[in-house]
């Protein structure tokens, strides 16, 4: 994105806020369920100045980056034993691709039978719903890479544990980012979702408690913490995939 | 020290009957030697090469480096693929590729193999170029870092499948005598297939010309040119052209058959 057109991009959100600010005050709608933007900023301010609203996002990220971090391990790992192995493919296809079809937020009331409602609970369903997308991808990625890359490795006597090491998973990368990327927002809408259904803690929690007891500024302030949240992991991820996929930009750049 | 015997390999088609990619295929490589492959197109050079280097198993025969036979990839012994753009590491720096040569040696620390990897770099005329990746290059380059990664290793035999077929003629010209020169000091064994009977013979002590499909070795050539040899007296010398000569009829006769 262009400087000019990041301005642009901030010029047109002031001006959303201006007009939801005027709604409110005008009372164009109902005052009680849109107030006025300086009303929820200074709501905002106030939930983070005092701590409260980062005491549920602690709890949050942390039930999303456990989550998070055990659905890479296990999906980038059964992902390369798939992409690798046919006969592992095979076993494990249908399974799969069964549980992949499910929306994970079905399977919230399986998880709270055998888990409760516990952190447990939440971030088996997160692992669940963010392992697919990285487990898919790193498929194709093993799949895609060159048989002249594997022939050149095993030329070179790497054994099977190294050359996959090596040579696969580097080769691969790349798809498993994009994969980590996907689960990355999946980890995010699932972790509110879970939290919102029963929960004492967590930003999902904290907006649907705000509701609930009608705090309705605070309610929207919430979901700027969230706001907020997600595009800084988002511009994290960006971050570090720059830094480590910089050979990959750098060769489809060549080759476009 | 490389022994060819009765090499056959067929495969098995989705359907039908099964295709014969070499019918029986015998021929030596003695230590040092500069051996080339020539033959038709389709007659099975890349596959007769993957069974040498252990990446693919013969129907039948055997292939025996010194004396013993090749069930999987020896040591001693690096295939180096036409396609350098797919066989160097694009997330690996010049010098971490040719470094990769060394890695699953035991016994050589990160400082000692990287300067190995230094010399070898510098040997095929890259210094300079150590922290550039691969698709930073040119062809010409990129195949160089390809050599230096296999050189690095010192291996007895190089096998090499048409390394230059995708290079211009200049840089082909250019990485002839480059690939010359490293052989003749590094002083390995090296088994080169192309289809280009003129770089057959001005490479090589010895060239096996393949028939066409079920393919076996129909002619054996010795190539008695003075070394080092000369990209304008070679190939303006008699018994070049009268080599040339020969292995083209031979290749027109076997491309008549197909």
């Amino acid at each position: 994105m262009t400087r000019e057109s990041r301005w642009t991009g901030f010029g047109f959100l002031a001006l959303l806020v201006l007009l939801w600010e005027a709604a409110g005050q005008y009372g164009w709608v109902h005052k009680l369920f849109f107030p006025p933007a300086t009303k929820i900023l200074a709501s905002f301010l106030q939930i983070v100045v005092s701590g409260e609203v980062l005491g549920h996002v602690g709890v949050s990220l942390w039930r999303a980056g456990l989550g998070y971090a055990l659905a890479a391990l296990v999906a980038i790992t059964l992902g390369v034993l798939m992409g690798y192995w046919r006969p592992v493919y095979e076993a494990f296809e249908v399974v799969v691709e069964l549980l992949r079809a499910l929306p994970p937020p079905a399977i919230i009331p399986v998880a709270i039978v055998f888990l409760g409602i516990g952190d447990q609970m939440k971030v088996f369903i997160i692992l669940f719903s963010c392992a697919f997308p990285i487990l898919v991808n790193t498929m194709d990625g093993v799949r895609s890479v060159d048989p002249v890359l594997i022939r050149t490795a095993r030329t070179f006597g790497l054994a099977q544990a190294s050359l996959v090491w090596k040579v696969v998973l580097p080769a691969a990368s790349p798809f498993i980012m994009t994969g980590l990327r996907i689960a990355l927002a999946i980890a995010l809408i699932l972790v509110v979702i879970s939290e919102m259904v029963g929960a004492t803690s967590g930003i999902g929690y904290f907006i649907l408690d705000s509701q609930r007891s009608f705090r309705i500024p605070q309610m929207y302030a919430g979901m700027l913490v969230l706001a907020l949240l997600g595009y800084g992991l988002n511009r994290c991820f960006l971050l570090l995939d720059a830094r480590l996929m910089a050979w990959h930009k750098g060769l489809t750049a060549r080759q476009r | 020290m490389l022994e060819v015997r009765d090499l056959r390999k067929e495969f098995q088609p989705l359907s039908g009957q099964p295709v014969v990619a070499l019918g029986s295929v015998s021929f030596r490589v003695e230590a040092g030697q500069f051996v080339s492959i020539v033959g038709p197109s389709g007659c099975g050079k890349s596959t007769l090469l993957q069974c040498i280097a252990g990446l693919s198993r013969p129907t039948a025969g055997r292939v025996l480096l010194h004396g013993r036979e090749v069930t999987g990839p020896p040591e001693g012994l690096i295939l180096l693929f036409q396609e350098y753009n797919k066989s160097l590491m694009a997330w690996r720096s010049v010098l971490r590729n040719v470094r990769f040569g060394l890695e699953n040696r035991a016994g050589m620390g990160r400082a000692e193999m990287d300067a190995e990897a230094r010399r070898y770099i510098d040997l095929v005329g890259l210094k300079g170029f150590e922290a550039h990746y691969p698709w930073e290059l040119s062809g010409g380059m990129q195949q160089r870092v390809a050599i230096a990664r296999a050189l690095v290793r010192h291996p007895e035999v190089l096998l090499m499948d048409e390394p230059f077929g995708s290079l211009d003629a200049l840089t082909r010209i250019e990485l002839e005598d480059a690939l010359l020169r490293l052989w003749e000091s590094l002083r390995a064994t090296i088994l080169f297939v192309t289809h280009d009977i003129e770089e057959a013979v001005y490479l090589s002590d010895r060239v096996y010309v393949l028939s066409h499909r079920p393919s076996q070795v129909i002619e054996e050539i010795e190539v008695k040119l003075e070394r080092p040899r000369n990209q304008l007296t070679t190939r303006e010398d008699p018994r070049f052209i009268g080599a040339r000569h020969h292995i083209f009829e031979l290749i027109s006769k076997e491309m008549a058959k197909a």
